[in-house]
């Protein structure tokens, strides 16, 4: 698939000696929506800083639309909106005059029709004469949202979007994020909720220390590295496993009660039929029984250690 | 060329003002009509000609001077300080829109901003003393070329700055200094000779002296080389600029 972001060995040191970048490279499907993980520092904001042009990369190269970023920095900047993390606007302003002033910034010709389905989108045309000072956090992060959208980008990047919101309005955002990605919009959001990662992106990549130790599918790297565990409420407490269960991945809990067994959902036999069947002739009898998915999480808390 | 992103940041800048016109356009007047009640009227009627021209007629063009220098810097500086202090800028960094076209939305908006405060002192003077002005197209080049001068040179302090207390010293310790001394009140060759040697140091001396000769004539030093230094000044700060952006400067990591 033909990638609309391109970014080849970047390189960034910072004027401290820093290095936030240590060769970054990555490639962005044209629709997808890429869900960048790292624990704070690792270079997340840094790498999108780059991209929109707020930051000079030290060597390294990136491409937006096959536009260079330095060379035809106009032709690749104004394929690309920005939701920085941090909460800046002008508080003095109404929100129909900051949209506006975004899209005369990016070099578009008026169009109220299309801002006004921007605001209306976001459930901000009720506030567009508002002064932004007077809206709640949430309303805020939405004019910020509105505003990137407002000269009708190709490329969207999301930087923490969902910070301090809450969790209604953090479902709103994902839906009205995969009604972009649907009209088109390619997404690359970084976020701290691996919950998110989980529920909207096609692709994750996981960066730490300033280099990109993993670009997966979401849905493969579930798979490669989620395991599943089926525990067993057992009837009579336990005093230890049987010998001939020795060599399967069973753990007992410490309280005795329940068996805990950890299976490889890639793998076509799970054995657990079988387990069950060796359990009855041991005369191991359980209440009830609950399988459970490492989420990605775990799966990203366990990739960033091992480093 | 972003002309839709230049008038954006034009407009922008505009609109700020005039959410604020009372302060911005009404102080300078009340403290120039100061200017004129104490100078002109109450000591200036005590005073001999200067030069053929009365006291108060002689001040006006050094007391618009005084207004337009420190209005163009702590504008256009406050309107590019302002956006890096609160975080806004990331937008107009990531936007597509050269570093030259920044400085045509910002300065020229402050510039415009000093040329009709400039203007409403004019008018406002006019009520106080009674004067003409012989070369009203100087007048307004003079006016137009100074306002720009420094606006530039506030919009260099306002990248320069990396607090709010920078900000204020460079217009309270450098610029209005220059500017009581550079000739507002009186001329030149008044001072002692040594003083007067010391004064031609002074850039302000020579935009003062040039806009007063496009009122009355007469002028400290010849008119053309006041034209000359400003545009001197005017190229100083374009470099600056020039360099700035070119190396990301305050601007960018």
């Amino acid at each position: 698939m033909q990638s609309i972001i391109s970014v080849q060995n970047l390189v960034k040191t910072y004027a401290s000696g820093f290095q936030a970048l240590k060769g970054v490279d990555l490639e962005i499907r044209r629709g997808e929506i890429f869900a960048l993980l790292g624990p704070n520092g690792a270079g997340k904001t840094t790498l999108i800083s780059i991209i929109c042009g707020i930051v000079n990369a030290t060597s390294g190269s990136v491409t937006a639309d096959g536009h260079d970023i330095r060379k035809e920095f106009r032709a690749a900047r104004s394929k690309i909106g920005l939701v920085p993390q941090e909460l800046t606007s002008d508080a003095f302003e109404t929100v129909w005059a900051t949209v506006n002033f975004s899209r005369g910034l990016f070099g578009k010709p008026p169009n109220p029709a299309h801002l006004e389905k921007v605001l209306k989108d976001l459930s901000l045309w009720d506030k567009k004469d508002s002064i932004i000072m007077a809206l709640s956090g949430g309303m805020k992060r939405r004019v910020m949202i509105a505003k990137a959208l407002s000269h009708e980008p190709q490329i969207l990047f999301l930087d923490e979007p969902t910070a301090g919101v809450d969790v209604e309005l953090r479902r709103d955002m994902w839906n009205m994020v995969r009604s972009l990605r649907d009209s088109g919009v390619t997404i690359i959001l970084t976020t701290h909720y691996i919950e998110e990662a989980e529920e909207m992106a096609d692709r994750i990549g996981v960066i730490s220390k300033g280099q990109i130790i993993l670009v997966e599918e979401k849905t493969t790297l579930m798979r490669k590295l989620g395991r599943k565990q089926l525990t067993l409420y057992l009837q009579a407490p336990l005093q230890q496993i049987p010998a001939q269960l020795a060599n399967r991945q069973l753990e007992l809990s410490p309280d005795k009660t329940q068996l805990i067994y950890t299976f490889d959902t890639q793998a076509d036999a799970t054995g657990i039929a079988s387990l069950l069947r060796q359990l009855s002739e041991h005369g191991i009898d359980f209440k009830d029984l609950h399988t459970s998915e490492s989420s990605l999480e775990e799966i990203f808390v366990s990739l960033v250690h091992q480093r | 060329m972003n002309t839709y992103g230049i008038s954006a940041i034009y407009r922008f800048e505009l609109a700020r003002w005039f959410r604020t016109l009372v302060q911005s356009l009404l102080s300078p007047v009340i403290s120039t009509s100061l200017y004129f009640v104490v100078f002109g009227a109450a000591i200036g009627s005590r005073m001999a000609q200067i030069e053929g021209v009365s006291y108060g007629a002689f001040i006006v063009p050094g007391l618009i001077m005084l207004s337009v220098l420190t209005e163009s810097i702590s504008n256009a500086s406050f309107g590019i300080y302002m956006p890096r202090y609160s975080g806004t800028i990331y937008e107009v960094l990531s936007a597509p829109i050269s570093g030259m076209e920044i400085v045509i939305g910002y300065v020229g908006a402050a510039a415009t901003k000093s040329i009709m405060l400039g203007l409403v002192i004019l008018a406002t003077a006019r009520l106080f003393v009674p004067f003409s002005i012989e070369h009203p197209l100087w007048m307004v080049s003079f006016l137009v070329l100074t306002s720009l001068t420094f606006s530039l040179f506030g919009f260099i302090i306002g990248l320069w700055a990396s607090g709010w207390e920078k900000l204020q010293i460079v217009p309270i310790m450098v610029v209005t200094p220059l500017a009581f001394l550079g000739g507002s009140f009186y001329s030149i060759s008044m001072l002692p000779e040594f003083w007067q040697k010391v004064a031609l140091f002074n850039p302000v001396v020579y935009l003062i002296s040039g806009f007063r000769w496009s009122f009355y004539g007469v002028s400290d030093v010849a008119v053309g080389v006041s034209l000359g230094m400003t545009f001197l000044f005017l190229t100083l700060c374009l470099m600056v600029i020039w360099w700035i952006f070119k190396t990301g400067y305050r601007l960018k990591a």
